[in-house]
């Protein structure tokens, strides 16, 4: 049991609706570097945050064993004290306080409430020298970028005593050397005896630098191997699985002509000068055609649409939009809602719906002017065409004067579908439409899917779930570093082929 | 899997019937009306403690005109405050578009009309100076309104050079302070005494066509195939809306008929409430206060809601600047001071979120009537005006108090 610093026991995990983990079992032994491998949605960041006390004990049943102890994190606090610290994707530094501050925020050293200056930036500089960071101390962190702050990340570890370190997805924002140094200086803290789980998508990256493999599947372990014998073939089969449920409604296609174009779609990025998001694009949607978009988290799928739909996304946008022929102006959303184009967003909270007001507001907020006569809205008519699509996509709600926040996550997904449907497009561009929606809703909504399709609309789905697209979609696009690396017919699909386009790394 | 052909299933199966009465809908009802029943609570139990003065055909007219322009006020800032934001210069902009109509009228010379006109126009202008900053330029309008605050009344001292000018026109001061006249005389209303015909017959006008405005939207609304109040319910609330607005037209009738500023805010809640509640417009304040993004996302130009919400603040700061200073028959360099608070107060008690997307004109309006009948009854009762305040700044923080307390409980019930 020794050489074991870490075992998880039947983690069970569940969010309304959802059950994020089942009975998965995770052991990782003292000194290795451990991956962790799966799809989107597999429940690797999950069982993290059960690891790291973000999701507290009793919201989760299974055990946790460190170290030979059971433990009960009730928060991070109390997973740092005993020596497990997470670095997480998005990084966690308050850009106006120096390098120093952040290495010991909330862990002051301090004399009676007074800080020692002297002794944070001096211990502030050891850390920093472990990492390989020449830098001040008292620089803003701020003004890093991205590949120096992930190193005070791990310096902040450091000073925390680390003894077991996870790293969510550390290079997906890091350029080559960036990595390279990063993945160096793993296998230093190897030597130190520090124990690392690194999450990644990167599969290639994850052969070269872990000991151990464990690759999660819809929420289940699958397997552990060891990282010495296995290609990236081989995990791609374990991370897809070779079972197809059939939980897709049937469908007959009816493909019609070329209604939308996007030719040479370039975005860079609104907060990193220079960065090119989505990198000379080009795709094609027909009428009747459910067209899939895959791509790994930070591809630019969601960047792609939001970009194409009123510029919401990103900067120094160039390329064209053609639609039935003719090139459209998308520059603002109600030009892109005037031309036929809807788009659903992956995040209906935050960008779909106004949780504030009740569903029938939600289902006319796109289309007000479908309903109003010289700036004056028709609210019987608006109550009858809520009530029209609370029939058709069977909306679960008393009334549609309810208020949309008391709706479960699958009827305000099918609210948004209403809003966007009611405006009438051509194209739809539906971002990860099931997301956080459970089984039986999800089959409603691909029922929905198809009938759009079957009236003749193009639908671009975006999705993080293969099976999803695999079942839905007649063609599917895959998307990496922003560009489409591939474009595979419905016959032809295979996960494992979309992955590994997925995962095609493309040199700048 | 087993749970799939259950889940097919489940497609299949007919949509649920509604109940046409649920408990949760009464429930709801209760939530939003619990601004009126405190209102209602409010009156009777100041005119208990006042044995009957509080309303008196006298007091109604003076909380009426007392209030007016706080309650015009609170008309646009609930606007503003539903749109998600807050505006802390409107005492400031009442004071010098206060400033700005004496010394067009008094010093000038310009014809009364003009003069109000010419008011309004700097109020719009105002408010566009603040509304490009806050929509255009992405400054919070906390900030904007609060310079606002101070750059407007320094504008309102260098205007007046430090002394109140007046006298205003008779036009003027009859539309802040005036009664409409008796055009066809009193009638005699047995123990009541006499009152005035022209004011008897607006109430009952009002009243009819407030029923008739009713019953056409219950029949539309029939035809929709929508649930409706049972009959018995509709009738009795037309009934209680009757005779509170009759109560007050008849006590108004036996003193001195209408307060023009009570024809002018009549038109004013009538007009916003319908811009609010249907004009497209009205409906994109709504949406972006609720979710800006969502809201920009589904195609709603939001800085230009943002800029003519302010827009709009300002003309109907000016207004009241304009109905204040005409009250005074001076324009002073302290108006208006402290009426940013009571505007904001107002509409919070009125059922506004802080974050924006909630609120209704008229619960502004009763916000403001709540606040002007504590005033009101507090000093009939000869409280000092120390404890006026304490007792407002309390029922502010508990009507906001109880607004959050529903909302919780609304949300744990699901």
């Amino acid at each position: 049991m020794s050489d074991e610093i870490l075992a998880m026991h039947g983690i069970t995990k569940s969010f309304p609706g959802v059950t994020a983990l089942r009975d998965v079992e995770f052991s990782v032994r003292r000194g290795e570097i451990h991956a962790i491998c799966g799809e989107n949605g597999a429940g690797k960041s999950t069982l993290m945050k059960i690891l790291s006390g973000v999701h507290p004990h009793g919201t989760y049943s299974g055990e946790v064993i460190f170290d030979g102890e059971v433990c009960s994190f009730s928060g991070i606090r109390d997973s740092e004290a005993r020596g497990v610290v997470i670095i997480h994707q998005e990084l966690a530094l308050v850009g106006q306080l120096s390098i120093a501050e952040n290495l010991f925020l909330g862990n002051e050293i301090a004399q009676r409430g007074m800080i020692d200056w002297n002794r944070t930036n001096h211990e502030a500089e050891q850390h920093l020298r472990r990492v390989g960071l020449r830098e001040n101390p008292v620089t803003p962190a701020g003004v890093l970028g991205v590949g120096k702050q992930q190193l005070v990340e791990i310096a902040k570890a450091l000073s925390k005593k680390v003894k077991l370190l996870i790293l969510d997805e550390p290079t997906a924002a890091l350029n080559d050397d960036d990595s390279a140094h990063l993945l160096e200086l793993l296998r230093g803290l190897r030597e130190d005896g520090i124990t690392c789980v690194v999450i990644s998508h990167k599969l290639g990256e994850v052969i070269e630098i872990a000991d151990t493999i464990t690759i999660l599947r819809d929420g289940r372990t699958i397997e552990t191997l060891d990282a010495s014998d296995v290609t990236e073939d081989r995990l791609i089969a374990g991370m897809v699985g070779r079972d197809l449920e059939h939980r897709f409604p049937p469908r007959e296609p009816h493909i019609g002509d070329e209604v939308l174009r996007i030719v040479d779609w370039t975005v860079h990025s609104p907060t990193i000068a220079g960065r090119v998001v989505v990198d000379h694009a080009n795709l094609s949607l027909r009428r009747g055609e459910i067209v899939g978009l895959a791509g790994l988290m930070g591809a630019g799928r969601t960047e792609l649409a939001m970009s194409v739909f009123g510029r919401t996304y990103g900067v120094d946008v160039s390329g064209q939009v053609v639609k039935d022929g003719k090139v459209i102006d998308v520059r603002s959303v109600e030009s892109a809602i005037r031309n036929g184009i809807a788009y659903v967003s992956e995040d209906r909270k935050r960008y779909g719906l106004n949780l504030v007001a009740d569903v029938k507001q939600n289902v006319s907020a796109a289309g007000l002017r479908l309903l109003s006569k010289r700036g004056w809205v028709n609210e019987h008519e608006e109550v009858s065409v809520a009530e029209r699509f609370r029939t058709a996509l069977r909306i679960k709600t008393p009334t549609v004067q309810a208020g949309v926040q008391t709706l479960s996550g699958g009827n305000q997904q099918k609210v948004v579908l209403a809003k966007w449907m009611f405006t009438e497009p051509d194209v739809l561009i539906l971002d990860e439409p099931t997301r956080g929606v459970d089984v039986g809703a999800k089959y409603e909504i691909y029922t929905i899917v198809n009938s759009l399709a079957e009236q003749g609309k193009a639908v671009l789905v975006i999705s993080s779930e293969l099976p999803e697209l695999l079942g839905l979609c007649d063609r599917i696009y895959t998307l990496s570093a922003g560009r489409i690396t591939g474009e595979v017919a419905r016959e032809d699909a295979t996960q494992e082929r979309l992955m590994e386009y997925m995962t095609q790394e493309v040199r700048r | 899997m087993s749970s799939q052909t259950q889940n097919a299933e489940d497609v299949q199966a007919p949509p649920a019937a509604t109940p046409r009465e649920s408990p949760r809908r009464i429930r709801i009802n209760l939530r939003q009306s619990g601004i009126y029943v405190a209102f209602a609570l409010i009156v009777v139990l100041f005119a208990v403690l006042t044995d009957g003065d509080l309303l008196e055909p006298a007091n109604i007219s003076n909380i009426i005109v007392q209030n007016s322009y706080v309650l015009i006020l609170a008309i646009g800032m609930i606007l503003v405050i539903i749109s998600g934001h807050i505006d802390l210069s409107v005492g400031s902009v009442v004071a010098v578009t206060g400033a700005i109509c004496a010394v067009l009228t008094v010093q000038w010379g310009l014809p009364w009309w003009l003069a109000v006109l010419a008011t309004l126009a700097a109020g719009a202008v105002i408010g566009a100076a603040q509304g490009y900053w806050i929509a255009y330029f992405g400054i919070p309008a906390f900030i904007v309104t609060l310079g606002g605050m101070l750059v407007f009344r320094a504008l309102t001292l260098t205007v007046l050079g430090n002394q109140g000018i007046g006298p205003f026109p008779d036009e003027i001061r009859t539309l802040a302070n005036g009664f409409t006249d008796g055009y066809l005389g009193n009638v005699g209303l047995g123990p009541l005494g006499g009152a005035d015909i022209v004011a008897l017959l607006v109430g009952i006008l009002v009243v009819i066509g407030f029923a008739l405005v009713q019953w056409r939207a219950r029949r539309a609304r029939l035809g929709y195939g929508q649930v409706v109040d049972p009959f018995p319910l509709f009738a009795g609330k037309i009934l209680l809306a009757a005779f509170v607005v009759m109560f007050v037209v008849v006590q108004l009738a036996r003193f001195r008929n209408l307060p023009w500023v009570l024809v002018l805010l009549a038109v004013l809640v009538l007009g916003y409430s319908l811009m609010a509640n249907r004009s497209v417009f009205g409906r994109h304040i709504y949406a972006v206060g609720g979710n800006l993004q969502a809201a920009t996302l589904s195609g709603v130009r939001v800085k230009p809601v943002t800029f003519w919400v302010f827009v709009n603040m300002g003309v109907l700061a000016a207004l009241a600047g304009v109905i204040f200073a005409g009250r005074l028959n001076q324009a002073g360099p302290t108006a208006g001071t402290s009426f940013e608070l009571d505007a904001i107060a107002a509409a919070f008690i009125g059922g506004a979120a802080v974050q924006g997307g909630v609120g209704k004109v008229i619960g502004a309006i009763t916000g403001g009537l709540i606040m002007g009948v504590i005033n009101n009854g507090m000093s009939l009762i000869g409280a000092p005006s120390e404890r006026v305040m304490l007792v407002k700044g309390l029922v502010l923080l508990a009507a906001v108090a109880y607004d959050v307390w529903t909302k919780r409980r609304a949300g744990t019930v699901r």
